[in-house]
């Protein structure tokens, strides 16, 4: 670093810087994204505007941002809580697809004929369940043995969709599938109900705002809220207070997952209506999640909007490959941009940079 | 403000003082934190041949002054001149290049390297990769001339604190340094190594060095220096020769207020035996044992201090009496219980409160506000909680009257711990640890590194404790304080206790000897 540089570390953080530097790094973030605009011979002012308007300008465009921000506001919210734990849960994306398989096996084979308020309320129990188990793996493990969670949960991700494929390809394959690696189509009972005219499977949507809600009240309000603040904070000073630190990951653990479970239950009861290819049913929200709770910095309120703003992004990747001709991954490249400066930000959230002339003459000002 | 003295000393004779041999000048400097002002317009003339002391609290600009000197912050406004020109120093490089060294409270060096190394590393004449066989014969000389005792070979990481202190003091004289600057020198010294150390100190100085000693200790400040500056609050509080002022009223400089000599032992009506601990044995870290077969026993109403330097088996025993860690062998009673491997939590709620030794990595969780760390351990009582809330107002409520009580400095409860000071998060851990009415304290180094007022209120409170029938289980690298306050002494090395006394019949040489491993 340059020497006429200087960091100063901030005196208080408050949530203006929070939020200004947050932004800063989106805007810097799509500032990065349009060298490779032009690199394409793309104006990316025009791309942008493409973007925003085809995500958030229609009714229409709207609806498909909702969509996306189902289950990414799902897995967030959970992931809020074991990151706050200082966990590290990088499978949300197989605990999802596990929810769907629970959903998938539930509607078919389990409760084929059931009434729908049977059906929706078990598929959700069980896909949570489902969610909810495979974290618990990654979960003890880190709590009784302190085996690097990252590791686990990233690797489970992959076990899951080859459990997904199997089923696909093989036993739960449709008999009216014409031999395409699909299940039947669920029973009309154990398809989610739909805001008329739309796409958007409210159930799951009440789910997330209400998970997001209940998630603030947990770590502000409660006991268990309060263990988690300690042992993310610093886990030594809360094994001296007593707080138990397998319980605080374990517990963390088996409730993201089940939030993402949940995510599960809804992309194959809402909207697919059958299990798919894997990665058409998990889409990246698991990975894309972890986006979203860092843009949000870790609070569940503030996650329903970056869900929507993600999930924007997304739609308006969908419309500018049509539009432009780009290519989607553009979006994935979007991601890790915002992703890396977020992460970069960091360090100007409890610094501030200043240019020593600068700061003299800020002071003599101040004072 | 005392009457300001300028002094000159008959201590070094050789050097005549004056004008024309003024070392270094500071003048005016300011330096501001955002809303804090560390230095307010401070000036301070250092002349070769002296010791000058730089008194003050925490938090009294000291370090932030001598940091300014050696290049680390820059000053908002104020001059420096060195041998009577006008300098702008940018960095420790600067510093140095005008003969200016710092060494400092925690040692800069790198571990896996040897001390020849990290001297060479240091040097700019011999370039980073000079052979370390160049400068051996230097290091050798510079030892021998000052009386230290230094094998150039050896790595960092198999010396002692005292050791590396040498070596820092040895890269800074290797690098010609004609102003020392000792940044808290003593804090981690035994007695008989800050001896040697303020020899060396005084043999530099009689050659013509100018050494500025950092300190908070009016003790030291009066027995090294020949002359001291004071300062408060940013300010120079006054400078004075030392046999000019008593320790009485150079606290009162130091302090704005009247020292309150509160801290005295009273005598013991100790009944019941709270703490038991029978032939125990600790694994440290490594998997080595650290605890080799200690027992003794803490009484209702005694301060029982176990002596010893760091790293004899002191942090095992006390994370196993208080639940931290497994015991290998032996047992730990608490009023006639075995608590032998129980949970620190259900230890805490049984009565036993810890002060742990790292106050900001075990202590506290610094990004939890002051209020919830007051709770740390009471936020699931039921006083403050329902079954599966924590009535947050009802914290607040409380951590404001015990903001109070125990005086601690914050703004409000509502701030996250870290922006305390060192002796107020202190202040915060003792107001937690006695919030839950103990009936046994484990307290580890309480008053490390604090300044006078905050360790005062810290053994006051201690020996309040003590006289409500409180057991108190001290470990201690601070002998003197030890005495001062302890109804028993023991000595603890290598794993072993060495020695149980009753304060009165110890004796500080024959401890001291014992610490180290002589007898």
């Amino acid at each position: 670093m340059p020497s006429w540089i200087k960091l100063v570390r901030r005196a208080d953080v408050t949530r203006t810087t929070v939020i200004a530097v947050t932004a800063a790094s989106f805007i810097f973030a799509f500032l990065l994204a349009s060298i490779i605009f032009f690199w394409q011979g793309i104006n990316p002012v025009a791309a942008y505007h493409d973007i925003f308007i085809s995500a958030f300008g229609s009714l229409r465009g709207l609806y498909f941002t909702t969509l996306k921000a189902i289950p990414l506001l799902l897995c967030a919210v959970g992931l809020i809580l074991v990151f706050k734990a200082n966990v590290w849960n990088i499978g949300a994306e197989g605990q999802l697809l596990l929810g769907a398989v629970a959903a998938g096996w539930v509607a078919l084979y389990a409760l084929p004929n059931a009434p729908s308020f049977v059906v929706i309320p078990v598929m959700f129990i069980l896909g949570a369940v489902a969610g909810a188990a495979w974290a618990a793996i990654p979960g003890f493990l880190k709590g009784k043995f302190n085996v690097n969670e990252i590791i686990v949960t990233l690797m489970m991700n992959y076990i899951a969709y080859k459990i997904v494929e199997y089923l696909i390809y093989g036993p739960w394959r449709g008999a009216g599938s014409w031999g395409y690696p699909i299940t039947d189509e669920f029973p009309e009972t154990a398809q989610l109900p739909l805001i008329p005219g739309t796409s958007i499977h409210y159930p799951t949507l009440v789910l997330a705002i209400l998970s997001s809600l209940a998630m603030y009240f947990l770590l502000s309000r409660t006991k268990f809220g309060f263990e988690v603040k300690a042992v993310g904070y610093n886990v030594e000073a809360a094994r001296y207070a007593g707080i138990s630190f397998f319980k605080v990951c374990f517990v963390t653990m088996l409730i993201s997952g089940a939030l993402a479970g949940i995510a599960g239950v809804g992309e194959v009861a809402g909207l697919h209506h059958r299990l798919i290819y894997p990665w058409s049913i998990s889409s990246g929200y698991g990975f894309s999640a972890i986006i979203v709770a860092w843009l949000a910095r870790l609070h569940p309120i503030a996650a329903i909007f970056m869900s929507f703003l993600l999930g924007g992004l997304f739609v308006g990747g969908y419309a500018i490959q049509v539009s432009m001709g780009l290519s989607y991954s553009v979006i994935h490249l979007f991601n890790g941009l915002i992703l890396i400066c977020l992460i970069a930000s960091e360090i100007l959230l409890n610094y501030q940079i200043v240019l020593p002339r600068g700061e003299l003459k800020w002071q003599r000002l101040k004072s | 403000m005392l009457k300001l003295k300028l002094i000159e000393k008959e201590k070094s004779p050789k050097i005549e003082i004056g004008k024309a041999r003024l070392l270094v000048e500071m003048r005016n400097i300011v330096k501001k934190f955002y809303r804090v002002v560390a230095n307010d317009g401070i000036s301070l003339s250092i002349y070769p041949g002296q010791i000058h002391a730089l008194l003050g609290e925490n938090g009294a600009g000291k370090s932030t002054l001598m940091n300014i000197l050696y290049g680390v912050y820059r000053p908002d406004e104020g001059e420096i001149y060195v041998s009577g020109r006008k300098v702008s120093i940018k960095s420790p490089k600067d510093a140095m290049r005008l003969g200016i060294g710092m060494v400092h409270q925690h040692p800069r060096l790198v571990e896996a390297l040897s001390v020849a190394e990290n001297i060479s590393l240091s040097l700019t004449d011999v370039g980073v990769f000079a052979s370390p066989r160049v400068i051996k014969p230097r290091i050798m000389e510079l030892a021998r001339k000052y009386g230290m005792k230094v094998n150039p070979d050896a790595k960092i990481w198999q010396l002692s604190y005292s050791e590396r202190q040498r070596v820092e003091l040895l890269r800074v004289l290797m690098q010609n340094a004609k102003v020392l600057i000792l940044d808290e020198p003593t804090t981690m010294l035994t007695s008989s190594e800050k001896k040697e150390l303020f020899s060396m100190l005084r043999k530099m100085a009689s050659e013509g060095k100018a050494v500025i000693f950092i300190t908070h200790k009016l003790e030291e400040a009066l027995s090294v220096s020949d002359i001291i500056t004071v300062l408060r609050k940013g300010r120079v509080a006054a400078q004075v020769a030392p046999e000019e002022v008593t320790v009485e009223e150079l606290a009162r400089l130091m302090l704005g207020y009247e020292m309150i000599s509160t801290v005295k032992r009273e005598p013991h009506r100790y009944d019941g035996v709270v703490l038991k601990v029978e032939n125990l044995h600790v694994l440290g870290d490594a998997g080595v044992p650290m605890v080799k077969g200690v027992s003794f026993e803490v009484r209702q109403g005694e301060i029982f201090t176990i002596c010893g330097v760091a790293g004899n088996g002191q942090r095992e025993l006390v994370e196993a009496i208080t639940g931290l860690r497994k015991v290998a062998r032996g047992k730990v009673f608490f009023l006639g219980r075995d608590v032998t491997n129980t949970s620190p939590r259900l230890l805490a709620d049984m009565g036993v409160a810890h002060i742990p030794e790292d106050r900001i990595h075990v202590g506290i969780v610094p990004d939890m506000s002051v209020a919830e760390n007051l709770a740390l351990k009471k936020y699931r009582s039921p006083e403050f909680s329902t079954r599966f809330t924590v009535m947050y107002d009802k914290i607040y409520e409380w951590a404001r009257s015990l903001i109070k009580q125990y005086s601690i400095i914050a703004p409000s409860e509502k701030i996250p711990a870290k922006h305390l000071s060192g002796g107020n998060i202190q202040r915060l851990i003792l107001a937690r640890e006695f919030s839950g009415e103990p009936r046994l304290m484990v307290a580890v180094n309480p008053t490390y590194g604090l300044d006078v007022a905050a360790t005062n209120f810290i053994l006051s409170k201690l020996l309040e404790a003590k006289k409500r029938g409180v057991a108190v289980l001290m470990i201690s690298e601070d002998l003197e304080q030890a005495l001062k306050v302890s109804d028993k002494i023991a000595v603890m090395y290598e794993g072993q206790l060495k020695g149980i006394f009753p304060v009165e019949e110890a004796d500080i040489r024959e401890i001291e000897l014992m610490m180290v491993g002589v007898k």
